[in-house]
C-alpha cells in the first residue's frame, strides 16, 4: 500500500522555492551593492582625499587603457564605415557614410566599446587587486593603521574612473571616426577633404555630450563593481577568480543597461 | 577583573551563521605584560584577535580598552584607539604597491601627517631595530624573504611606539632559527617600548619565549590561564595534550 509520507524526495528543487530564493538573493545583493556604493561615493566627495592614490589610479585606468581603447575604436570605426557603405548602397545612400559613422561613434559605439573594454581590463583588474589584498589581510592591516579602505582604496578608483572615462571616450571618438575615414578614403573611393567636411558639418555638440554623459556613468560602474567584488572576495585563488569574473560580467551588463537607460532619457529630453 | 588592564574582553561571543566560534571569552592584559593565547586550528584565536582589534564586532559581550568600552566604536574614536595599538599579521600583510619604508611609515605618513623625509628617517631607524639595513628600505615586499617580511611587519607595528601590540602567529612559516630570531625581537622590542603584548600561536617554543602569561582557548572559551613558568604543571588535560603535541587526549585533531 502506498503512503504519501514514504515517497522519495525529488532531487530537483521546487521551482517556486528556487525562484523565491534567487529573487531574495538578488535583492540582498542589490542592497549590499547600494550600501557599498553609498559609502564609496560619500568617501569620494568628502575629505580626506589621497591625491597620490587618485593620480596613480588615473594613470592605471586612463593612460594604460589608451592602447586597447585606440585599437578597438579604429577597428569599430573602419567596420562601421564598410557596413554603412555596403548597406547604404542598396538604396543609393553611400554618401551618408561620414554622417552615420560620426553619429554612431560619438553617440553609441565609442563610449560603449570603451566601457566594455574597460569592464574587462579595469574592473576585473581592480577586483583582482583588492581581492588579493582582502585575502592577504592587507585591508585589515589598513584599518589597524587608521586608514579607511573606502577613502584610501575605493574612492581614488571611483574618482579616477569618473575623470578618465570621458577622456578615453573622446580619444575613442576621434580614433573611431578616423578609422572610418581611413577605410572610406583608402578603400571606398571617398575624397578625404569632403569626408572630413561632411563629418564636421554633421556633428553637433549634443552628439559628443551624450557620449560623455554615458562615459561618466560607465566610469563609476566600472570602478564600483571592481571594488565591490574585490572587497567581498572570499579566501583563496578561487575566491579572487570568482570576484574578477563577477566584476567583469556585472560591469559589462550594467554598462549595456545604463546605455539603454541614458539613451532613452536623453532622447526624451531631445538630445 | 583587574582594574589596571589595558585591554579586557568580557564574555565575548561571536557566531558565523549557526557556527558559534567564541562562547564567552574573558581575558585581559595589563600594561607591559606579554600574554600568549594558545589554541588549536579553528579554536577561534584569530576571531578573538579581530574582535579585540575592532575588525569584527562581538555578538555579545564587551571590549574595554584602557577602561573605556570600545565594543561598538567607529570612526575617529576607533582610530584614536588604533593609534595606540600595533599589529603584526600572520602573513605580515605588507602592502605590495608600496616600498618597505613606505609600509613601515604608513601610519606616520597617512595618519600622523609626517613629511616624507622625516617619515623615511624614522622608518630606516626602525628597520635597524629589527636588524635590517637601510638597503632594503626602497625594495618592494615581494623582493625580500618571508623572514625579512616578518621583521618589516614588526617594524611597522612598533614604529609609532604603541602601548599594545598584537602578534598573530608570529613564527608561522619560518624555519626554527628565523622563528627564534623573530621571538627575540618581539621580546626585545616590547620590553624596550614597555608595551603590553597579546600573541596568538600554536608554536610552543614561541609561547615559552615571549610569554609572561599563557592562556588556552578551546571551543570558544578560555579554559586555563597561568604564568608561563607553570605551563608544564597546569594540571589541565587539554593544556597538557597541547603542550606535548599528542594526538590522543580530550582535544580532537582538526582533520
Amino acid at each position: 500500500m502506498s503512503n504519501a509520507s514514504t515517497k522519495p524526495k525529488s532531487s530537483f528543487p521546487n521551482p517556486l522555492q528556487w525562484l523565491g530564493g534567487a529573487t531574495l538573493g538578488m535583492l540582498a545583493e542589490i542592497g549590499r551593492l547600494s550600501i557599498f556604493t553609498g559609502k564609496t561615493v560619500g568617501a569620494s566627495f568628502s575629505p580626506r582625499w589621497y591625491p597620490a592614490q587618485i593620480f596613480r589610479q588615473m594613470i592605471a585606468i586612463g593612460f594604460y587603457s589608451l592602447p586597447v581603447v585606440g585599437l578597438s575604436a579604429v577597428f569599430i570605426g573602419a567596420a562601421l564605415a564598410l557596413n554603412i557603405y555596403s548597406g547604404g548602397s542598396r538604396f543609393g545612400a553611400e554618401q551618408f557614410v561620414p554622417n552615420i559613422v560620426v553619429l554612431g561613434i560619438t553617440r553609441e559605439l565609442g563610449v560603449t566599446i570603451t566601457g566594455l573594454m574597460l569592464a574587462g581590463r579595469v574592473s576585473a583588474g581592480i577586483a583582482a587587486e583588492i581581492g588579493a589584498m582582502r585575502v592577504t589581510e592587507q585591508i585589515d592591516a589598513l584599518k589597524t593603521l587608521s586608514a579607511n579602505p573606502f577613502r584610501y582604496l575605493y574612492a581614488p578608483r571611483l574618482l579616477a574612473g569618473l575623470m578618465t572615462l570621458p577622456m578615453l571616450v573622446l580619444v575613442a571618438d576621434i580614433i573611431g571616426v578616423m578609422g572610418g575615414w581611413a577605410v572610406s578614403t583608402l578603400g571606398l573611393g571617398f575624397d578625404s577633404t569632403t569626408y572630413l567636411r561632411n563629418t564636421l558639418d554633421f556633428l553637433t555638440w549634443q552628439d559628443v555630450t551624450v557620449g560623455l554623459i554615458k562615459a561618466v556613468v560607465f566610469g563609476g560602474v566600472i570602478a564600483i563593481l571592481g571594488c565591490y567584488h574585490g572587497d567581498k572576495s572570499s579566501a583563496g585563488a578561487t575566491g579572487v577568480g570568482r570576484a574578477t569574473t563577477f566584476a567583469m560580467v556585472g560591469a559589462a551588463v550594467l554598462i549595456l543597461a545604463f546605455n539603454y537607460l541614458i539613451s532613452t532619457l536623453l532622447v526624451n529630453f531631445g538630445s | 577583573m583587574s582594574t589596571t588592564s589595558l585591554l579586557e574582553l568580557k564574555d565575548v561571543h561571536k557566531s558565523f551563521g549557526p557556527k558559534q566560534v567564541l562562547k564567552g571569552v574573558n581575558i585581559d592584559v595589563s600594561p607591559g605584560k606579554s600574554l600568549v593565547v594558545l589554541g588549536g586550528s579553528g579554536s577561534g584565536k584569530s576571531v578573538m584577535l579581530k574582535n579585540a582589534l575592532g575588525l569584527m564586532t562581538p555578538d555579545q559581550g564587551q571590549i574595554l580598552f584602557d577602561g573605556e568600552d570600545v565594543t561598538h566604536d567607529q570612526g575617529k574614536t576607533r582610530e584614536a584607539m588604533r593609534a595606540r595599538i600595533g599589529m603584526l599579521f600572520q602573513s605580515a600583510a605588507l602592502f605590495d604597491s608600496l616600498t618597505v619604508w613606505e609600509n613601515i611609515a604608513f601610519r606616520l605618513l597617512n595618519a600622523d601627517g609626517l613629511n616624507r623625509k622625516d617619515a623615511k628617517d624614522r622608518a630606516i631607524e626602525t628597520l635597524k631595530q629589527v636588524r635590517l639595513g637601510s638597503d632594503v628600505a626602497d625594495l618592494r615586499p615581494a623582493e625580500i624573504s618571508g623572514g625579512m617580511q616578518k621583521r618589516v611587519g614588526l617594524a611597522r607595528a612598533i614604529v609609532s611606539k604603541p602601548e599594545l601590540i598584537f602578534f598573530d602567529e608570529p613564527t608561522t612559516g619560518l624555519d626554527p632559527i628565523t622563528a627564534d630570531a623573530i621571538n627575540d625581537l618581539i621580546v626585545e622590542q616590547t620590553k624596550a617600548l614597555g608595551a603590553a603584548a597579546i600573541s596568538i600561536t600554536h608554536d610552543m617554543a614561541s609561547a615559552r619565549k615571549i610569554a609572561d602569561e599563557i592562556a588556552m582557548l578551546f571551543e570558544g572559551k578560555i579554559i586555563w590561564r597561568g604564568p608561563a613558568s607553570m605551563i608544564d604543571e597546569s594540571g589541565n588535560d587539554h593544556v597538557d595534550q597541547f603542550v606535548h603535541g599528542r594526538a590522543d587526549g580530550p582535544i580532537q585533531p582538526a582533520l
